[in-house]
């Protein structure tokens, strides 16, 4: 049976063009959807699909082999690297663009600012009420991601720095933090880049690393580029192996001037120096 | 006749052949979420005594741990407490609100409405039973959570009685349905006789018809019991999915099987999280087994006091 599909999808793929098949990080879902159409545009004989699922869906679909990329929105863990490694898939990593993980409140909450101690200290549940940090007398509600998802893994080793509090609540994507800090004023959450622009009801925070230091928004691009605004992240496309054929060609259009400009349109930050030059290792 | 008697022979091997078919994969569903849930409690061949997610569960932190946490920075927590009770917790809501509804629902659809109307309005029941269940959650996130929220003045919708709320919507056409069909098929003689002991219609609908056609009413409050505990997207929207032991109607809840749902895809093949989520799918198995068995128990005892 299998073999049957496999003929079926070889002859689909040798009469109509090939297709890239990409799955994971929600937080890039919209991003590479856009990327894949602009490069079906240029390239016709391509299709690019992708799939949500979260980071840790789409680091697992490509140590199964089931997809030609995997989206993540946090580096690959040891653990992964090694089932990957038994399984005889060879991971290899492209850096496709930044994002500033932006910490957002309800735009009737006076907080405008905080420290990366203090946001910590809130996830923890260490502090409960605004009115602990300048605010009213409010009770915080804390909206997170769902263990799956790669923003989950990366706040809490980046932020929290512990065990999230039990009671926050897990949310299935960027867009259902939105919904819910929108509609609750007490409410606390952390989204990408791409989640905050245009969107009324919700405010990003400008972070500092620690008290005394500067505080910055995420809403400046050129200090999220320069990795001075402390949450920039990048997001990553997993392969098996150096890219080949398509993929290759998707991946060096993404990260051309016209895919770059694409990125920047979604919401998120081009690709910095350090990371083309690491880039470039993997694609020559 | 011989040919008749061939048939016959015919259809009854078929119909065993289904049967056994049948039992034989529920069996191997059985033998599967089995052997694969209760590798969580059995040390793997690669252990590593200084990785902490490599180690085994043990069966009393499973089955009586109050916290779960599987993906946690050091020991990783299995306790199932926190999520059955959000299974129960919502689900029992949700019945508390959905029987009655349903049943007043189903009364009035079997006696009190006639003819054509009456296939109407069974039929937009039946409609709501196939709503695709991701559409009520998107419903519960985005008009039922911020509505609980002002007028319970609690500051997030996401909460235990949102879900149980869109559990109780999700049940209610099943509950009038089935409850419908087993008042429909109490024998005429029974509200003729009720009739002509002066009774009205409705006095007849409640003391006669009603106390009839319980064993049916039972089922059908069952299968809304299955439908609420089974039901994962929905909730997964919508009840805040912290896996804590509530308090409140207010606070957020996680369920087995968004446990299940959302975990399955993160956790590495073969690893003691993935087998623990088996283990949760077993449960979730004994859970509906044991409704179906006292069920079962319940209607034969009922059939036995009603057979004239």
């Amino acid at each position: 049976m299998k073999k049957i599909i496999t003929i079926i999808a070889l002859l689909g793929t040798i009469l109509f063009g090939a297709e890239i098949i990409i799955k994971g990080s929600d937080t890039m879902l919209n991003l590479t959807q856009r990327l894949g159409e602009a490069f079906s545009a240029v390239r016709p004989d391509v299709t690019v699909s992708v799939t949500g699922g979260g980071s840790g869906v789409g680091i697992n679909a490509i140590i199964n082999r089931e997809v030609d990329i995997a989206n993540a929105s946090r580096g690959i863990k040891s653990k992964e690297i090694s089932s990957a490694r038994a399984n005889g898939v060879n991971p290899v990593e492209i850096v496709i663009a930044l994002d500033g993980l932006s910490v957002i409140v309800n735009s009737k909450n006076p907080v405008n600012k905080l420290t990366l101690q203090q946001i910590g200290a809130i996830y923890r549940g260490e502090i409960t009420n605004w009115n602990q940090l300048g605010g009213p007398n409010k009770k915080i509600v804390l909206y997170g991601r769902q263990p799956n998802s790669g923003t989950f893994v990366f706040f809490r080793d980046e932020v929290v720095k512990g065990e999230y509090a039990p009671i926050m609540r897990q949310m299935n994507g960027n867009s259902q933090i939105v919904e819910g800090v929108k509609a609750d004023e007490g409410g606390i959450g952390y989204v990408g880049l791409g989640y905050i622009r245009n969107i009324e009801g919700i405010k990003p925070v400008a972070i500092a690393r620690k008290a005394g230091e500067s505080y910055v928004s995420p809403t400046d691009e050129a200090d999220v580029k320069s990795g001075k605004y402390p949450l920039t992240r990048p997001l990553y496309h997993y392969l098996n192996g150096k890219p080949k054929g398509v993929v290759r060609d998707f991946i060096l259009f993404e990260l051309s001037p016209e895919g770059q400009k694409i990125v920047e349109e979604e919401g998120f930050v081009p690709v910095s120096e350090n990371y083309i030059q690491r880039n470039n290792q993997v694609l020559q | 006749m011989k040919l008749r008697k061939a048939t016959d022979k015919g259809v009854r091997i078929a119909f065993s052949l289904t049967a056994v078919l049948a039992a034989s994969v529920l069996l191997g569903i059985l033998l599967f979420l089995f052997t694969y849930g209760v590798r969580a409690f059995i040390p793997p061949r690669d252990t590593q005594p200084d990785d902490l997610s490599s180690q085994p569960i043990r069966v009393q932190e499973f089955l009586f741990g109050t916290s779960w946490n599987p993906d946690a920075y050091g020991q990783p927590r299995y306790g199932i407490v926190p999520l059955f009770l959000g299974s129960l917790i919502t689900t029992i809501i949700a019945l508390v609100i959905s029987i009655p509804l349903g049943i007043a629902g189903a009364v009035f659809i079997a006696e009190r409405l006639k003819g054509g109307l009456r296939v109407g309005v069974k039929m937009v029941v039946e409609l709501f039973a196939g709503f695709p269940s991701v559409v009520i959650g998107f419903f519960g996130l985005v008009v039922l959570g911020p509505f609980i929220s002002r007028l319970f003045n609690v500051p997030s919708g996401l909460n235990i009685l949102n879900a149980s709320l869109l559990l109780a919507l999700m049940s209610l056409p099943t509950i009038i349905s089935v409850s419908e069909d087993a008042m429909r098929v109490v024998p005429h003689s029974y509200r003729e006789a009720a009739y002509a002991l002066g009774a009205s219609p409705w006095t007849t609908a409640i003391r006669i018809i009603l106390p009839a056609a319980r064993s049916g009413i039972l089922a059908a409050v069952l299968l809304g019991f299955g439908r609420a505990i089974g039901e994962t997207m929905a909730v997964l929207m919508v009840a805040g999915n912290a896996p804590i032991i509530p308090k409140s109607l207010f606070d957020p809840v996680r369920t087995i099987t968004t446990t299940i749902a959302i975990e399955l895809g993160e956790s590495s093949f073969n690893s003691i999280h993935f087998f623990a989520l088996f283990a949760l799918g077993f449960i979730l198995f004994l859970i509906a087994l044991g409704t179906n068995l006292i069920a079962e128990s319940l209607i034969k005892r009922e059939k036995k006091s009603f057979t004239l």
